[in-house]
């Protein structure tokens, strides 16, 4: 057996470590069983800050890849949505932007983008975020990282989109002549409110999804279904009437993705329920998901 | 000891049979079994089972062991006995059910090269990428860009997807990442066991570079030769228990025994390729040398392999061989009675096939034998990796040095001298 140590002699050693390794500066490391609840260890997130950006990177990176149009799918494929939705709602018959206010009227391109953009970013988050950790069970079973960065950089090309979608929103607003309402300078707490939301539900479905694979199957129909259900396209007015539109405010998504259109179109009109509603389903979502999440994690490894 | 830097405790893994390998056939199963019996599927992913059960499996149980200080503990086992287990609690992939363990230091753990690489992306973001993965900052791997590039030897394709590079290329990249790694605790599982055998080389030649700069290894390996000469100290994982720390030599003897007491399937029951279905012809094999240990072999040593035969009475004229391939499933050689005189079979209901081999100067390795019958046209039978034949270093050449693996298969006898 000592035939090998040639093997060694055979290679030069390439390069020079720091030959002292200090083992007691360093915080001792203790693994042994855990039971229940399971904070979240924040110190442990922020030591390991930049793989988050380099996940949250790759996935930015890698989406318009070989792609020839490349980075202009982010703005065309909101546009094209908006296109196809303005036609539809146009559509004779259908009538529905004649429930629009008087100032929407001529705009509802406009009021269709300012709905899609919180949703696409929602429903891209959902449908993303909720395989990410099926969808990479090496980084799961083979190596140790802070595993809730792994459904929540998912959502930094979703950011991106959201960031491109609200440059070209302006834009066409300026071009329009539209002027906005003077809430719109919440619009920054709205889009961390969505992002919040988002991360929430994505720890609930991913860490969900790896044990009940079923979620793959669901999730598509979650996004397509919470679409209508959270009046992205219809306006909800032209179907609700006031005593009964309340019942809305049970729907996490509608919350959030109305305040959007209300903090920027007059005629809408500023809802702050609304904005509340969205507020507290936000608290109670990150809330369950970081909490699920993290029970579930130690268990991942096993059964992803 | 008050140097220890890994210390184990009572450290114990149960998985739920059927948790392990958790059915997700189809919608309509799940849905069914969830209305059927919903409780059942519950109580199957609740988190704290109670390890009592009949049907819990304990993948590793009551390991005690400390690591002190610049130790290289080779974990040596057969496959299935615990040792990645062990490697992935250590590395808290997966939570123990029982015990502790104890870690001072930072932990980086290498249970497979390239984790995390995308194929999309091209060498030099996936160096940045596996580097933030393996728990690298940007600064670290900013600073050992080029080192670890000039190790991959793949500077010319650095801009290219790696989904274009050869296997050797990825892999050779994605090993140079994980060489660069400066934990004060490694944890690695098998990884030297890729690339082709300059690179293995290389990577072992890391490998001792790390040892000798007072870094504390854990260190899987199949690879005898490494642990022999790698590792300070060796833990046998058999059956989800670890033994004794013991010397490295003493461990790969332990290792050896263990895999050659191998009594799982009697090779009657082993699966088996045959022309036309009858019952089993080869039904043992007994392998020995002047080593003393059954199925192993010094360099060089005379072998003798002892095949039991049953039920060919209606057989004539067949000839036999027997074929011994390295753990990279080459052929390495053959002994056919085709090529030897002397041979004649006339069909018995039972009997013995002796093949005796007077040297036998393969390098020292793991080989697989393989055994066939044939009546010149087509096979009667074979069955591949009928058993392990373990190669062991004999100082045949008088120097203390023989080639090794990866340096060519055969220990053979030369002259040199220098003339003019």
């Amino acid at each position: 057996m000592s035939s090998s140590v040639s093997q060694l002699e055979l290679t030069k050693p390439l390069e020079t470590h720091p030959p002292v390794v200090d083992y007691y500066s360093q915080a001792e490391l203790v693994i042994r069983p855990r039971r229940g609840w399971i904070p979240v260890d924040w110190k442990e997130l922020w030591t390991h800050r930049e793989l988050l950006y380099f996940l949250a990177w790759r996935d930015v990176k890698v989406r318009y890849k070989q792609a020839i149009l490349g980075v202009a799918w982010a703005v065309l494929a909101p546009l094209l949505s908006v296109l196809v939705f303005t036609l539809i709602m146009g559509a004779r018959g259908l009538g529905t932007n004649k429930s629009l206010p008087p100032d929407l009227k001529d705009h509802t391109g406009l009021f269709l983008f300012a709905g899609l953009i919180p949703w696409m970013f929602i429903s891209q988050a959902i449908g993303t975020g909720g395989l990410s950790l099926v969808n990479q069970q090496n980084l799961l079973s083979k190596i140790y990282m802070p595993r809730l960065f792994i459904p929540a950089s998912t959502i930094g090309s979703g950011l991106v989109d959201m960031c491109i979608s609200f440059g070209v929103f302006f834009i066409w607003m300026v071009g329009a002549g539209y002027t906005p309402s003077p809430q719109i300078v919440l619009l920054p707490f709205l889009v961390l409110l969505t992002v919040l939301l988002s991360l929430g539900l994505a720890f609930v479905l991913s860490a969900a999804t790896v044990t009940y694979r079923d979620l793959r199957f669901l999730i598509p129909f979650i996004t397509q279904i919470g679409m209508w259900l959270s009046f992205v396209i219809l306006p909800y007015k032209s179907v609700f009437n006031k005593k009964w539109e309340y019942v809305l405010l049970l729907n996490p998504f509608f919350g959030i993705v109305d305040s959007f259109r209300s903090c920027m179109f007059r005629g809408w009109g500023w809802q702050p329920w609304h904005l509340l509603s969205s507020v507290l389903w936000t608290a109670a979502v990150l809330a369950f998901g970081l909490f699920y999440f993290r029970k579930t994690e130690r268990r991942f490894a096993d059964i992803a | 000891m008050n140097n220890t830097v890994i210390s184990v405790r009572g450290l114990g893994k149960a998985y739920r049979i059927g948790m392990v390998n958790p059915k997700h056939t189809n919608f309509r199963e799940t849905v069914m079994e969830a209305v059927k019996t919903p409780f059942k599927r519950m109580r199957k992913y609740d988190d704290d089972f109670s390890t009592d059960e009949p049907d819990t499996f304990w993948a590793l149980k009551d390991i005690n062991f400390d690591v002190g200080q610049g130790e290289v503990l080779g974990v040596i086992g057969r496959n299935g006995a615990g040792k990645s287990t062990l490697l992935k609690v250590l590395s808290r992939i997966t939570e123990p059910s029982e015990g502790e363990a104890r870690i001072r230091g930072r932990v980086s753990s290498l249970l497979e090269v390239g984790t995390g690489f995308h194929p999309e992306l091209t060498g030099r973001e996936n160096i940045f990428l596996n580097g933030a993965i393996l728990g690298m900052k940007h600064a670290e791997i900013k600073a050992k860009f080029d080192e670890i590039v000039a190790f991959s030897e793949v500077e010319k394709f650095l801009d290219t997807p790696v989904k274009r590079y050869s296997s050797g290329m990825y892999v050779r990249l994605a090993f140079a990442v994980a060489a660069h790694l400066e934990p004060e605790v490694l944890i690695v599982d098998e990884v030297l066991a890729v690339g082709d055998a300059s690179f293995q080389k290389k990577c072992l030649g890391k490998m001792g570079d790390v040892v000798k700069h007072g870094r504390t290894v854990l260190f899987v390996s199949h690879n005898m030769d490494a642990v022999a000469s790698l590792c300070t100290q060796c833990l046998v994982v058999e059956k989800g228990r670890a033994s004794e720390k013991l010397s490295p030599e003493d461990g790969v003897k332990a290792y050896l025994s263990l895999t050659n007491a191998d009594g799982s399937v009697p090779l009657r029951e082993r699966p088996r390729i045959q022309h036309r279905t009858r019952p089993a012809i080869f039904t043992g094999l007994k392998i020995t040398s002047g080593s003393g240990h059954p199925n192993v072999v010094q360099t060089g040593d005379a072998v003798t392999f002892e095949i039991d035969i049953e039920n060919c009475e209606d057989l004539k004229n067949v000839t036999c061989g027997i074929a011994l391939h390295n753990e990279r499933s080459q052929r390495i050689v053959f002994f056919h009675t085709l090529f030897h005189s002397g041979f004649t079979f006339a069909g018995s209901k039972a009997g013995k096939l002796i093949c005796k081999v007077p040297s036998l100067p393969l390098v020292p390795d793991s080989y697989y034998v393989e055994l066939v019958m044939s009546d010149g046209y087509q096979f009667i039978e074979k069955v591949e990796r009928v058993d392990r034949l373990d190669v062991v270093f004999a100082n045949t050449l008088g120097t203390g040095k023989i080639p090794s693996r990866g340096q060519g298969f055969f220990v053979l006898p030369c002259d040199w001298k220098h003339e003019g």
